[in-house]
């Protein structure tokens, strides 16, 4: 590939001037870029997914406690519920939920996941793409190429904001994995590019703001259980954009507004636990709990 | 701009709960092992800043041990490595301090009381060794490395790197650091590809050079 892409607008442009998906060009991108044939990438892809769906059978099947006892066994008591009285929503939204619960909870028990963008939020991009391919019967393929579009999608946004907490608050971390999910979800049901990128912004522009103040400094509270919100906001973002509706803002200046709001927000409230949900009575009280006892 | 890949995104399949503090300590413990070249029987680690504070709920002392013994971050007995079998043969202990200084997630290795490593979880998974013994130094296990240790004369970066270079070998990143002029001096190449021994042992030939090492990168897509 002759030219580098770094923004939603030139990688909307490479779709449209080649006629391909993003995931078309994407993966031909990173086959120049890391130096690897396709088939290696996808096969990189491939066993990412594997992982991700070995995550959520383990984590479904389990109620061990994380290591400071704090959380582990809420994926279990939405899994009864669900199995008493189905949800509202029906049941695609009972699997993303729980979905996105499970691995996040696996994660939190030290179990095996992916990291996508973060361990903090390895949750949600699976929970739609898996979920949503089981209820509507995608094959794998189609899966390995909705995963890459939201690789495709996060190495664009961290091109501008650096997917981390301690960076740009939640938004680049459980935020940016909504907005992948919403892209790849798109995908999976065969939104074309521009639907793609609109799922994408939708989705970034509801999490603008969102802050990053772990309980104990702790990937736990409230970090896992974001991650079942998250995958929702992500298909809300997909249904809008699939049916028609557009950002009003594109993508490209979301993400600069995001890293704009990035960089306004005070360090309190960005992974230094000095502010927000961190600093409440409780938080506080179980920090001395957890740490000042041992 | 720093370029990244996809499976800088979906990656890296690793043992929870966190990038920084559980997959970039058993990086650190891995590349610190490959820089030190062999089994450790003795390691002191002293973890720093929010690594000491916050560490115990994120499995950073067993990520690091982990890494240390050759586990890779996605390994599942890095949740319960210090009751592993592979844990029996080495002594450990772990320390813990507060420096301003230095990075938030950091951590001192220190191998058998014969080297020392400092180095620096920055995000991500993403890892940095900063320092051997007094030596700055800039690793991040993303590429294969050529270190050297070598006497502070005009002409040496040449001789090494015409050696890579006759291998048609690109050199990715050059870094060098001296105590003082004429004294002791180091040198980090990283590369992309892979060196053999042939350059290895050449570079080993080269007068007024006192040690070498080649650290293998750690888990890429490639690798």
């Amino acid at each position: 590939m002759d030219k580098s892409i770094n923004t939603f607008e030139q990688l909307l442009a490479e779709c449209n001037a080649r006629r391909k998906r993003i995931w078309q060009i994407a993966q031909a991108y990173e086959s120049d870029w890391c130096e690897v044939p396709v088939n290696l990438v996808r096969k990189c892809a491939t066993e990412s997914l594997h992982a991700m769906k070995e995550a959520i059978k383990t984590g479904l099947q389990s109620t061990e406690m994380s290591m400071s006892g704090m959380c582990g066994n809420d994926c279990d008591k939405l899994q009864k519920r669900f199995a008493q009285r189905p949800a509202v929503f029906g049941k695609t939204f009972e699997k993303i939920t729980t979905y996105a619960l499970a691995t996040s909870e696996e994660n939190i028990r030290m179990g095996k996941i992916v990291a996508c963008p973060t361990a903090g939020s390895c949750g949600i991009v699976p929970s739609v793409i898996i979920a949503v391919a089981e209820d509507f019967n995608i094959s794998e393929e189609r899966q390995v190429n909705a995963l890459i579009t939201a690789g495709e999608i996060g190495r664009i946004i961290s091109a501008k904001v650096a997917l981390a907490g301690a960076v740009a608050g939640c938004q680049a971390e459980c935020g940016a994995a909504a907005a992948m999910a919403a892209g790849a979800v798109t995908q999976l049901l065969g939104g074309p590019p521009q639907q793609v990128l609109n799922a994408v912004a939708l989705a970034l522009k509801n999490i603008l703001g969102l802050t990053c103040d772990p309980v104990c400094g702790l990937v736990e509270v409230p970090c896992f259980k974001r991650n079942p919100f998250m995958a929702i906001i992500a298909m809300t973002a997909s249904e809008l954009a699939m049916s028609g509706v557009e950002s009003k803002i594109p993508i490209d200046e979301v993400v600069d507004a995001m890293d704009q709001t990035g960089q306004l927000m005070s360090p309190a409230l960005k992974e230094s636990s000095l502010g927000g949900l961190a600093r409440t009575k409780t938080a506080i009280q179980l920090q001395h709990k957890l740490f000042d006892c041992k | 701009m720093k370029q990244t890949a996809i499976f800088d995104i979906i990656s890296p399949i690793m043992i929870g709960p966190s990038s920084s503090h559980t997959a970039g300590a058993v990086r650190l413990g891995l590349l610190a092992r490959n820089i030190y070249a062999k089994d450790p029987k003795k390691v002191t680690f002293k973890l720093y800043n929010s690594y000491a504070q916050t560490g115990k709920g994120h499995g950073t002392e067993k990520g690091l041990l982990a890494g240390v013994l050759g586990l890779d971050v996605d390994d599942r007995r890095i949740k319960n490595i210090f009751d592993d079998v592979l844990a029996k043969n080495i002594q450990y202990k772990f320390e813990y301090g507060e420096d301003f200084k230095k990075h938030p997630n950091s951590v001192d290795f220190i191998f058998d009381d014969d080297m020392h490593i400092y180095g620096e979880s920055v995000g991500a998974g993403e890892v940095c060794v900063r320092k051997i013994n007094d030596f700055s130094v800039k690793l991040t296990g993303k590429l294969n490395t050529l270190m050297l240790v070598y006497e502070d004369v005009p002409g040496m970066i040449s001789k090494v790197t015409d050696l890579i270079q006759k291998k048609n070998i690109n050199i990715a990143s050059l870094h060098c650091d001296r105590y003082a002029k004429g004294e002791e001096a180091s040198m980090c190449i990283c590369i992309d590809g892979d060196l053999d021994d042939e350059v290895i042992d050449g570079v080993k030939k080269i007068d007024k050079v006192y040690f070498v090492s080649y650290i293998k990168k750690i888990g890429t897509i490639d690798g």
